[in-house]
């Protein structure tokens, strides 16, 4: 029972609505792209789910609306993997992924060997043995995402919200986490749900996509339904081809020489 | 139950909690050890480390231990200067660990234990209590009493101010008000001051801070509140850990960040302003006791948070030494001391330790 239940959610930032009325339902195990211009509501609406944003409406997980849950809770069963994660360079990797754990802890407690297991498990999924010593100084672009994937997967929530998850990385890193995230979601059950900039690449992970503008979702289907020239024309006043390749479809920008209207 | 366990029976790898490492564990406490016994060997009369331990082995009844210090010397060691060298190291404890709470807390490597106004509204509390109460009254009892209180009151309106205002999750807020709120505690605090003219002497020396030579009562004043306050923030200190990813990193891992804020924020502070309230302001002791750990030992709060505490100890053990010693029989104020020898010893940590901080 993961599923992700929205209904008129509505988030006001500085006196604007950044997300407005917003109904989504995400079925346990499915991989939904959150897509949409600049300033669209992907991030916010993102925050919202995790609850930590105020919003009006409803949210609920399973069933249970997280306004009722505990903090600690609500985080046993979303983690977030945000786009700019801060990674104190001092810390060690084995330690920043153990506070993947502390919603099982409550604040007192100390990490039992459940919980070193369940970090140790999550390193050796993200192929990080033996870099639970190094300083998360030391590391490159492409190690820190995964350790911050890492951190999210020991958390042991059965949804995690990727905040531009690839947004750091170089398309051979690019394809690496996204062909991983979707591994795990096979393997593990797991619910994704990413705001993703890529429409190329959300295309060919995501089993969905929902497309925002000003905060209102302005499509919601299948990627090869919502990515099509007039709507990405319209919403993102941009000038592109859709190529289907492999029943899966890629985006290519068209240059222009005359203005696109 | 969760898929993720299923899948991988036994890793390889081990992940470990990364604790204090025990070479940095048995520094600290040897420089704490050190730091007591120099305290209390030093002064205007040689006990001798014989008679120290021989006296320490007599008050611990090893059998066939007995002291070889007359009774003036027995009543200097346990009378004078033991209760001087714990006070001290309670008060450098507390406010090196109360440093390294902050620090973590608002995220800030440069934030003091005074950080929220505590010394500003503790002044101005020592300040009235020597300014209209009567002499025979205002030492002993009233003054610490009126700088805890001005100290907390000093905290208490930085954090309504700070929530109050749209967005007082932020920790800039809050820094704001603490300054807002310290100036205009230090407003009054200046403004009574003048009107008393003749008795800036007393408020400038209690200001420069210094550890009474009172015996045992202060410490006893002192100790419930860095006790407790220990207490909690050692309890707390992996959530420290957890904050330094950022209010929002910190709430998504299941943290009350407000919550838990505010009780270390509340905790640092009672044991600051109790240390304050007994000793006036020692500087610089809260900041470059967790920083040259940092950069020593180039650790996590989990680890920070204790060793400041010990090191803290020693460190304000030792400054109060040079104090009473230096000039003697003057004594030169404690944050004088501090700042003088702290600052080119902070110096040169940041010159041979790079990149750990």
């Amino acid at each position: 029972m993961s599923g992700i239940e929205l209904s008129s959610v509505t988030v006001v930032l500085g006196g604007r609505p950044v997300v407005d009325r917003i109904d989504l339902s995400v079925l346990e195990g499915e991989w939904v792209a959150v897509i949409g211009p600049n300033g669209a509501g992907k991030t916010t609406l993102l925050r919202a789910i995790a609850r930590l944003v105020p919003f009006a409406g409803s949210i609920e997980l399973g069933g249970r609306p997280t306004a009722a849950m505990r903090r600690s809770e609500l985080s046993r069963l979303v983690a977030v993997v945000p786009q700019e994660p801060s990674t104190p360079p001092w810390m060690t990797v084995g330690e920043y992924v153990l506070l993947g754990r502390t919603p099982h802890l409550g604040p007192l407690a100390k990490e039992g060997r459940r919980d070193l297991e369940a970090a140790a498990r999550a390193l050796e999924r993200l192929d990080l043995s033996g870099f639970d010593e190094r300083p998360l100084g030391t590391l490159s672009g492409g190690e820190k995402q995964r350790v911050v994937v890492a951190r999210a997967l020991a958390q042991e929530a059965r949804i995690i919200l990727l905040d531009e998850p690839t947004a750091a990385l170089d398309i051979g890193h690019q394809q690496q986490a996204l062909d991983l995230l979707d591994v795990l979601r096979v393997e593990s059950g797991l619910t994704l749900v990413a705001a993703m900039h890529d429409l190329t690449l959300a295309a060919q992970y995501a089993e969905r996509m929902v497309l925002l503008d000003q905060g209102r979702a302005v499509a919601d289907g299948l990627p090869r339904d919502v990515l099509t020239e007039e709507t990405i024309a319209r919403h993102y006043g941009a000038s592109i081809d859709v190529v289907p390749v492999d029943g899966r479809v890629a985006v290519i920008p068209r240059r222009t020489s005359v203005r696109n209207t | 139950m969760d898929a993720t366990a299923a899948k991988v029976v036994s890793p390889a790898t081990a992940v470990r909690p990364r604790g204090i490492a025990p070479v940095w564990a048995g520094a600290a406490v040897a420089f704490l050890l050190g730091s007591v016994v120099i305290g209390v060997a030093v002064g205007p009369i040689d006990l001798g480390l014989t008679g120290i331990s021989t006296s320490l082995g007599e008050l611990l009844r090893v059998p066939g231990v007995s002291s070889s210090l007359n009774a003036t010397e027995e009543s200097i060691l346990w009378e004078i200067r033991m209760p001087r060298v714990v006070l001290a190291a309670l008060v450098g404890g507390m406010l090196s660990l109360a440093g390294a709470t902050y620090q973590g807390v608002f995220r800030n490597p440069l934030v003091d234990p005074y950080l929220l106004g505590v010394a500003a509204g503790a002044g101005l509390g020592a300040t009235l209590a020597i300014a209209y109460l009567p002499a025979g009254l205002r030492d002993r009892q009233a003054l610490p009493a009126a700088a805890f209180v001005g100290g907390a009151l000093a905290v208490f309106l930085t954090y309504s101010v700070g929530r109050s205002t749209r967005g007082g999750r932020d920790t800039t807020t809050l820094v704001l008000a603490g300054v807002t709120v310290a100036s205009f505690f230090t407003a009054l605090q200046t403004f009574v001051q003048q009107q008393n003219a003749d008795t800036l002497q007393q408020v400038y020396t209690w200001i420069l801070g210094s550890i009474p030579s009172s015996g045992w009562s202060d410490v006893v004043l002192v100790l419930p509140y860095v006790a407790l306050a220990t207490v909690v923030i050692l309890v707390y200190r992996r959530v420290v850990d957890v904050l330094s990813l950022g209010d929002e990193e910190a709430a998504s891992l299941g943290v009350d960040v407000r919550r838990v804020r505010l009780v270390l924020v509340v905790a640092a502070t009672v044991g600051t302003a109790a240390a304050v309230a007994i000793c006036g302001l020692i500087g610089f002791v809260g900041i470059i006791v967790p920083h040259a750990i940092r950069m020593l030992a180039g650790v996590g709060y989990r680890a920070l948070l204790p060793l400041s505490l010990i090191v803290g100890a020693g460190f304000l053990v030792l400054a109060d030494v040079i104090a009473r010693t230096a000039l003697s029989p003057a004594e030169i104020p404690l944050g004088i001391v501090t700042a003088f020898f702290g600052a080119p010893f902070f110096a040169l940590v940041l010159r041979t330790s790079r990149g750990a901080a």
